[in-house]
């Protein structure tokens, strides 16, 4: 346990602010800074996700807006089929729609773990500059979907005229719905770190490492690469499904490519395989739409420009930065070397090819 | 009888238009070390990659106890305890020298598919690593990160996990490359310890070590057995020093 509190001093820390950002306001009675957090909240979610395909098994998906997005999908037409009277599925086995939440974070998981298993199979054939490519191709290839297929509003997308409820619970108001998107952030920051420092992380790790090594040791990498990003893709499928009630709107630009060039940078910007790193990267980037936002509509100029001193100067994200910072003022364990630095040290070659499955 | 436990056929394997390994047959017999030797470039590494399975051969056959597994792919090959180690070391750098040889534990005695208990902390995971870490020598290192290690030490620490994987057969690659002679006297003495157990082949530069060690002795030469015989008899063999040991005959 007090290995966890060491490991994990910045994971608390970064829910602490985010959970007190929220209630600064929430005395106050205005609800700009608890739609702020929540969205942090959620993309944070979302990058925890990606953080375990991306970060932990080194499989840089460039295509996690889609699992985003149909998670999103999922939910939002959950509610559009309950609010309408009407059934998602008719003939023998009818599926009617459903006003609550948690069928419809049950819907997205199941989405995207079945959406990634298809996407999986074929992509993780492949390696490095290829799988960043055909995850990209089938985001996209689901996203022209989206927007052409018009039943769910195709490019207009689809508004949802009112939030689902939890076992009754009316989520319409901010701080409620902001509780309930922090305590499924709290749930995938635990999941997260449990799944990276059991058994599964740690070849999960080795495979990210030294594939050959593990291969020599009796591991089929594809397994478990494959399920991984099977959980990775449950994780941003619920959060997508949140994203939907907040906004009351799905969009088929959640499953753009953009969304999933955000959600790199989230990943990026918090620190690589480091639990905390998506809550840090999420706020920042919400941080500096918001802030910089009023200043100008470039804002993206200046998160380029502080995504190029990330990767030049400081390879391990804001994690990193505390780390440092931790250690600087002498905080003894707190500034535990993390391991993307030690990663640096690394000594890989690979004879000849590789066989895999 | 009981079956060889390593049989080779006419492996065969080109790249482009170097014939790495050109129709080898060899075996390894129970408790017996057989040694190949050859000069830079003969295809001994290749050869271990294509017993192991990290490469598939053009032509030729692979039979582990009678059963062929020409076909099988490398991590299955592991599993039923045809383990190697590599000539240059091939750990996971970020992790602990303990925790390398869980992990090896774990292939071959657990499943790997638990996602909620913590790794570092598996009590029977480590204890039998440990165990492992005894035999090559390097227990009191078990909790260093790999990065920081020696070349010596990752030497011992490539041995320890092949014999984590409860080896039937050992592929060693030049397991004292780059040792110096204390060293390389305890791995000596390791592998003569471990002949009483299952069958070796070693592939190593050190010829000392070799004639100290092998039963048997291969020497392969651009690719292909120039002969397969005892230590003896390829001391003795006037081919083998006209075309490794570079005398005259």
């Amino acid at each position: 346990m007090r290995d966890l509190l060491d490991d994990h001093w910045q994971t608390l820390l970064a829910l602490v602010l985010l959970a007190g950002f929220a209630l600064s306001e929430a005395a106050g009675g205005g609800s700009f800074y608890i739609s702020l957090s929540t969205r942090v909240a959620i993309l944070a979610i979302a990058g925890i996700g990606l953080n375990i395909a991306l970060g932990y098994g080194g499989m840089v998906s460039f295509g996690h807006a889609a699992f985003f997005g149909l998670g999103g999908y999922a939910a939002g037409v959950a509610v559009h089929h309950a609010f309408e009277g009407s059934n998602f599925l008719d003939g023998p086995i009818a599926v009617s729609g459903s006003g609550e939440l948690l069928t419809g974070l049950v819907a997205a998981g199941v989405t995207g773990l079945a959406a990634a298993l298809f996407i999986g199979v074929f992509s993780l054939r492949t390696s490095g500059i290829y799988f960043i490519m055909i995850t990209l191709a089938f985001a996209q290839m689901l996203y022209y979907f989206a927007i052409s297929f018009p039943t769910y509003g195709g490019e207009d997308g689809l508004p949802l005229y009112s939030r689902a409820t939890l076992l009754g619970l009316d989520l319409s108001g901010d701080m409620t719905y902001f509780t309930v998107c922090y305590l499924v952030l709290v749930t995938a920051v635990i999941l997260s770190a449990l799944i990276t420092g059991s058994r599964f992380g740690a070849v999960l790790n080795g495979l990210r490492e030294n594939e050959t090594r593990m291969i020599a040791i009796g591991f089929h990498p594809f397994r478990y690469r494959l399920t991984a990003f099977m959980v990775s893709a449950a994780m941003t499928a619920v959060a997508g499904a949140l994203y939907v009630h907040l906004d009351g709107f799905v969009s088929p630009s959640n499953m753009s490519w953009h969304r999933s060039g955000d959600l790199i940078v989230i990943v990026i910007l918090g620190g690589v395989a480091r639990t905390p790193g998506p809550i840090f990267g999420a706020a920042a980037l919400i941080a500096m739409e918001t802030v910089l936002g009023d200043f100008t509509e470039r804002w993206q100029f200046f998160l380029g420009l502080v995504l190029l001193g990330i990767v030049l100067f400081a390879r391990g994200g804001l994690s990193g930065l505390l780390d440092r910072a931790a250690a600087a003022l002498g905080l003894g364990p707190l500034g535990k070397q993390p391991d993307s630095e030690k990663d640096r040290a690394r000594d890989r070659r690979q004879p000849g090819e590789v066989r895999d499955a | 009888m009981p079956e060889t436990p390593l049989v080779i056929s006419g492996l065969t394997k080109s790249f482009g238009a170097l014939k790495a390994v050109d129709n080898v047959s060899l075996d390894v017999r129970d408790r017996e070390i057989h040694a190949i030797i050859g000069p830079n470039g003969a295809g001994k590494s290749s050869l271990v990659n294509l017993i192991s399975g990290l490469i598939v051969p053009d032509a030729g056959a692979v039979a582990f106890f009678g059963r062929d597994i020409t076909r099988l792919p490398a991590p299955d090959r592991a599993r039923l305890g045809l383990n190697r180690t590599f000539q240059i070391s091939n750990l996971i750098a970020n992790r602990s020298v303990v925790e390398n040889v869980m992990l090896a534990v774990q292939s071959h005695a657990g499943s790997s598919f638990r996602f909620i208990r913590p790794f570092a902390t598996d009590k029977r995971l480590r204890e039998t690593a440990l165990h492992h870490l005894g035999r090559v020598g390097l227990a009191e290192r078990s909790g260093v990160v790999v990065a920081a290690l020696s070349h010596g030490e990752r030497r011992q620490l490539e041995l320890a996990v092949a014999l984590a994987m409860a080896p039937k057969v050992l592929l060693l690659d030049e397991p004292m490359a780059g040792l110096g002679p204390e060293d390389s006297a305890q791995v000596i003495e390791l592998l003569a310890t471990l002949r009483e157990e299952l069958g070796i082949l070693l592939i190593e530069h050190d010829m000392d070590a070799v004639f100290a060690l092998a039963d048997r002795i291969s020497v392969l030469v651009y690719g292909a057995v120039l002969t397969t015989d005892t230590p003896d008899e390829v001391r003795r063999s006037p081919a083998v020093r006209e075309a490794y040991l570079g005398e005259e005959a």
